[in-house]
């Protein structure tokens, strides 16, 4: 059914604009792992016969990605006595409209990239070009080390829903690869939050500013 | 004009005359029940206003015929914009090429003389909460305009009889991730033209904080009544705009498309009152950051349509 | 014989964590590098005749590029591991068992981005590579390190994301036109022709752009000074020889197929380009550099331009490049490892406070002198070689401009280095300072001297069998077939 698909694809990315709207980092989290669930039931619109093998996909990406990941986030703030509002760079108003500029230009420029014939009626290439566009936006424009890590996560959202095309075609290595990126990616980033925590008793990468030139 | 069509429009001007207050006591009613009371008869509006139209106003003497002129203003816009309308079967009783312009010119000419009366009365509280409104109104109607050219693409007409035509429930099969993101921005949109959580609270007693309720504070008598009677009518438009997005289907019969309609209507009522009773209100820097995603969703529903 | 490659560092990375004495461990490496260059150098320069070296049909094949960059990785690694002992029993108050542990658990990993012949577990194996040599720049355990190390995983990350994207972009190009959708190297290139052009433009950038992060191209270089300039020198060194050229081999990947997909013009218009930006920036920023390690990530940034600008012009410029390539990592050993010699010395990295480096520890100085010479391009050394093939074949090429602008930039750096280098080097040590108890010890000097003496003879002469690879290597990139 390529229109609810098309709809939960439009909820996927209008996700990607209320995590650039909302003010506190908890609700960030929840947000972020709100689209990963979602994602992570995608498999099952894309491919019409999906195996055991996607099933499997499907159970772990929606057990990582709606419950470790935000679970593990939750714990690295208590854990690190992070503050609980987002200090952006530009203000919230900025990063919606640039958000919205990216998602327009990644529709633009996905319809000058052809798709095959079963996947050109959906959105998913500018779903996914938006949300790693969103990705990068927050990586970029939020001090916390905690909301880069989270704009990391959106940005592997985005990776994941493109991979989806390619889900029947290229074995179940790439999937799991970015799964494994995600994992170790985030753990080793909470470490990391975690001694710069210890060490500046704050985690706004604004401390982390000594090196310059 | 035949026989049929005139007991439509005769239907139509009645409901939407006399059933907007039972929409407010509605939600004030499910408002209650959801926090544990037993709250207000739902018919309390109606008492209330017939109180308020028995009594005398009392007017200060700073104000001019700005603010004689508000109320009435109001109120004459807000019935005007509902023969607009279509509401059950897709007929409105005025019905021209262009008249979603002039429904929201109707709304801008009321909210410009509401403000205009808060703002003749001299009060710093009145001003306060007009230019909190005017600018939050601001935000809100390229939301409301981009939804309408949605639809006025899809259904390649300006009027809006057509445009939430019965097309609709097809065209929601075709495009409906437009639609949905015009749906979301218009909920958005009707909460904050009707100041309901999360963008004003109804309850609130502090003057610091209110939007709407602060501009009409000066207001009394038969004045006041037509304020809430405006209102309510205000609010009865945006829900209605709401369920025809929604459910676009008409059955063909009389019997079943105005109760079907009314039961649309009172549907949006408690789902405002449920909305209310779970969110907070925002913060006030942070009401025009929600107003602008709105925004962002109907225009994406524009640039979804056209590539 | 390919398994053995890469289970023997992790072999000797489970033996070294066994290790339980922090004076012994560091021995481990020298041992364990050395058994993997001899059988490295065996697979390297087969005897004549023998197939070449495949596994997992065609996940893991040795062609010439990836012989070139094992065999290097190899040597460098060496070379360091000589280095490890020394300095580690100088900095025995730090436990050394994830330090160590991790240095072949990476060496593992690069050898596996030089084997792999499928762009999924080439993908795999740099990831792996990232996260692995994140904690041995924390080595300090200091606040600057801690950023350092920040900005490294997040840059580092965001990188790999996007070359996993574009990876995708690659898989998807083929599936668009039709054929059997694959991430193998060899079924890529031999469908190349048929690739759909934009998926395959969109894949080429975005590759490009991932691993060139890795790389520390600009504009996505800012973690390389960081971490540089905070990570141990033998680290750095690593960092520098290892690790960058492992994601310099991914991006050829890349162009390999550009180029038999006729899509090379592209390719190498965006490849002279940041070539270019990367040498601009670079000089930009080394001068008045008064941190002399961030110095030396500057000068890797340049140096990785250059790499990327002499495969974009083409030609012979391909070969100068791939010799760049070694040239480059090893100049990189002398100068990081003398260095981290000096740091040790003066307990400091900054100008204001290090100077008269030759005569409060000679060997270390001079190197680090000779070092410069070196990689600023001066004969006789290896680099004036790479960098003369790359600019001649710009002109005989027609490429002026490139060309003249890598003169350009080369005088400026040269002279901002110099200012740098020279402070440390020349002049009197600052009296105020407390002299430190290092002195030059042959475990801190014999490696530096290993490395140094392989620069000068690669700048005199370039030994046949080396020579043969190169060109094997620079026909895989410059032909049509």
């Amino acid at each position: 059914m390529p229109q609810v698909f098309d709809i939960l694809l439009i909820l996927a990315v209008a996700l990607n604009f209320v995590s650039l709207g909302v003010s506190r980092i908890r609700a960030v989290i929840n947000v972020v792992a709100l689209q990963g669930v979602l994602i992570g039931t995608f498999p099952l619109f894309v491919h019409t016969d999906i195996g055991l093998r996607g099933f499997l996909l499907v159970t772990v990406t929606l057990v990582l990605k709606g419950r470790v990941f935000p679970a593990f986030l939750m714990h690295a703030m208590r854990e690190a006595n992070i503050q609980h509002e987002v200090t952006p760079v530009v203000s919230f108003i900025s990063s919606l409209l640039l958000g919205a500029v990216g998602s327009a230009l990644a529709i633009m420029f996905s319809d000058t990239l052809p798709l095959t014939e079963e996947h050109s009626q959906v959105l998913l290439v500018p779903a996914s070009l938006s949300t790693v566009w969103t990705g990068f936006l927050m990586l970029t424009t939020r001090r916390q080390a905690i909301m880069q890590v989270l704009g990391f996560l959106l940005l592997e959202n985005g990776i994941f829903m493109f991979g989806l095309l390619l889900l029947e075609a290229i074995p179940l290595l790439v999937e799991a690869g970015v799964l494994l990126d995600l994992f170790t990616g985030v753990f080793v980033m909470g470490i990391i939050i975690h001694h710069i925590s210890r060490e500046f008793a704050s985690t706004s990468t604004e401390r982390l500013a000594e090196l310059k030139e | 004009m035949n026989a049929v069509t005139v007991v439509h429009h005769t239907i139509h001007v009645v409901l939407a005359l006399s059933l907007p207050p039972l929409l407010v006591g509605v939600i004030a009613r499910t408002k209650a029940v959801l926090a544990g009371r037993v709250g207000q008869p739902v018919l309390q509006p109606y008492y209330d206003l017939v109180k308020l139209f028995r009594k005398d106003s009392v007017y200060s003497t700073t104000t001019t015929w700005v603010f004689q002129a508000g109320p009435v203003v109001g109120l004459v816009t807000g019935a005007l914009a509902l023969l607009v309308i279509p509401l059950a079967n897709s007929i409105a009783p005025l019905s021209f090429t262009g008249d979603p312009i002039f429904l929201a010119y109707l709304l801008g000419l009321g909210r410009f003389f509401m403000a205009s009366a808060a703002l003749d009365t001299g009060s710093p509280f009145e001003g306060m909460g007009a230019a909190r409104e005017v600018t939050f109104a601001s935000l809100a109607e390229p939301a409301l305009f981009f939804g309408l050219l949605v639809l006025a693409h899809l259904s390649g007409s300006l009027q809006l009889a057509t445009m939430l035509g019965s097309q609709l429930s097809q065209q929601w099969f075709s495009a409906g991730a437009p639609l949905a993101l015009v749906l979301v921005s218009w909920v958005i949109v009707l909460l904050a033209e009707n100041a309901r959580i999360p963008f004003d609270d109804p309850n609130t007693h502090l003057e610091l904080t209110m939007i709407h309720e602060v501009m009409v504070l000066d207001h009394s008598g038969p004045a006041f009544g037509m304020i809430l009677y405006g209102a309510a009518l205000k609010l009865f438009i945006f829900a209605a705009l709401v369920v025809r997005l929604v459910f676009p289907a008409t059955t063909g019969s009389l019997w079943m498309d105005w109760p079907l309609f009314v039961l649309g209507l009172l549907t949006i009522a408690v789902a405002i009152g449920l909305l209310e009773s779970t969110m907070a209100r925002l913060r006030m820097t942070h009401v025009p950051v929600l107003l602008v995603a709105a925004c962002l969703f109907s225009a994406f529903g524009v640039i979804l349509l056209l590539r | 014989m390919v398994f053995a490659l890469i289970l023997f560092p992790l072999a000797m990375a489970a033996v070294t964590l066994a290790i339980e004495s922090n004076r012994w461990r560091p021995w481990s490496l020298p041992v364990g590098a050395a058994v993997q260059l001899g059988l490295v150098m065996t697979v390297v320069f087969p005897p004549t005749g023998s197939a070449p070296l495949a596994a997992f049909g065609g996940w893991l094949l040795l062609d010439a590029l990836g012989k070139l960059v094992l065999g290097f990785l190899s040597v460098l690694f060496f070379l360091c591991s000589l280095y490890a002992p020394g300095y580690l029993a100088l900095r025995s108050d730090r436990p050394n068992r994830v330090f160590c542990t991790n240095l072949f658990v990476s060496l593992a990993m690069m050898t596996l981005v030089t084997l792999s012949h499928h762009l999924g577990l080439m993908w795999v194996a740099m990831e792996a590579t990232v996260l692995v040599s994140a904690p041995s720049i924390y080595f300090n355990h200091n606040a600057r390190s801690l950023e350092a190390t920040w900005k490294y995983l997040l840059i580092g990350s965001v990188g790999i994301a996007l070359a996993l994207f574009g990876s995708f972009f690659l898989a998807y190009s083929a599936l668009n036109a039709g054929l059997e959708t694959t991430l193998l190297f060899d079924q890529l290139i031999e469908a190349a022709p048929r690739l759909s052009p934009p998926w395959l433009h969109a894949a080429f950038v975005l590759l490009f752009i991932g691993y060139g992060t890795k790389m520390g191209l600009a504009p996505m270089h800012t973690w390389k000074p960081d971490a540089y300039g905070e990570a141990p020198g033998m680290v750095g060194t690593l960092l520098a020889g290892g690790v960058t050229s492992c994601a310099f081999l991914a991006v050829l990947r890349i162009y390999q197929i550009c180029h038999r997909g006729a899509e090379a013009e592209f390719a190498r218009e965006i490849m002279i380009f940041m070539g270019l930006f990367s040498m601009a920036v670079a000089a930009v920023f080394m001068v008045r550099q008064r941190d002399f390690k961030r110095m030396l990530a500057y000068s890797s940034i340049e140096h990785m331009g250059i790499l990327v600008l002499g495969v974009g012009i083409g030609g012979l410029a391909v070969y100068g490049a791939l010799l760049h390539l070694i040239n480059n990592g090893l100049t990189k050993g002398v100068l990081f490892l003398s260095a981290g010699n000096i740091h040790r010395a003066y307990d400091s990295k900054f100008t204001d406070n290090v100077q008269g480096a030759i005569r409060r520890v000679p060997l270390s100085g001079g190197l680090f002198l000779l070092g410069f010479l070196a990689i600023a391009g001066s004969p006789p050394f290896g680099p004036f070689v790479s960098e003369f093939t790359i600019v001649s074949a710009a002109i005989e090429r027609g490429h002026y401009l490139a060309a003249g602008l890598f003169l350009l930039v080369l005088g400026i750096i040269f002279v901002g280095m110099g200012a740098t280098v020279l402070t440390v080097v020349f002049g009197n040590p600052p009296e105020h300072l407390e002299p430190t108890a290092f002195h030059d010890h042959a475990s801190t000097s014999i490696p530096v001297l290993l490395f140094a003496a392989l620069v000068l003879l690669l700048g005199v002469f370039i030994p046949a069998p080396l020579h043969d690879l190169l060109n094997e290597a620079m026909a895989l990139l410059e032909s049509s077939r």
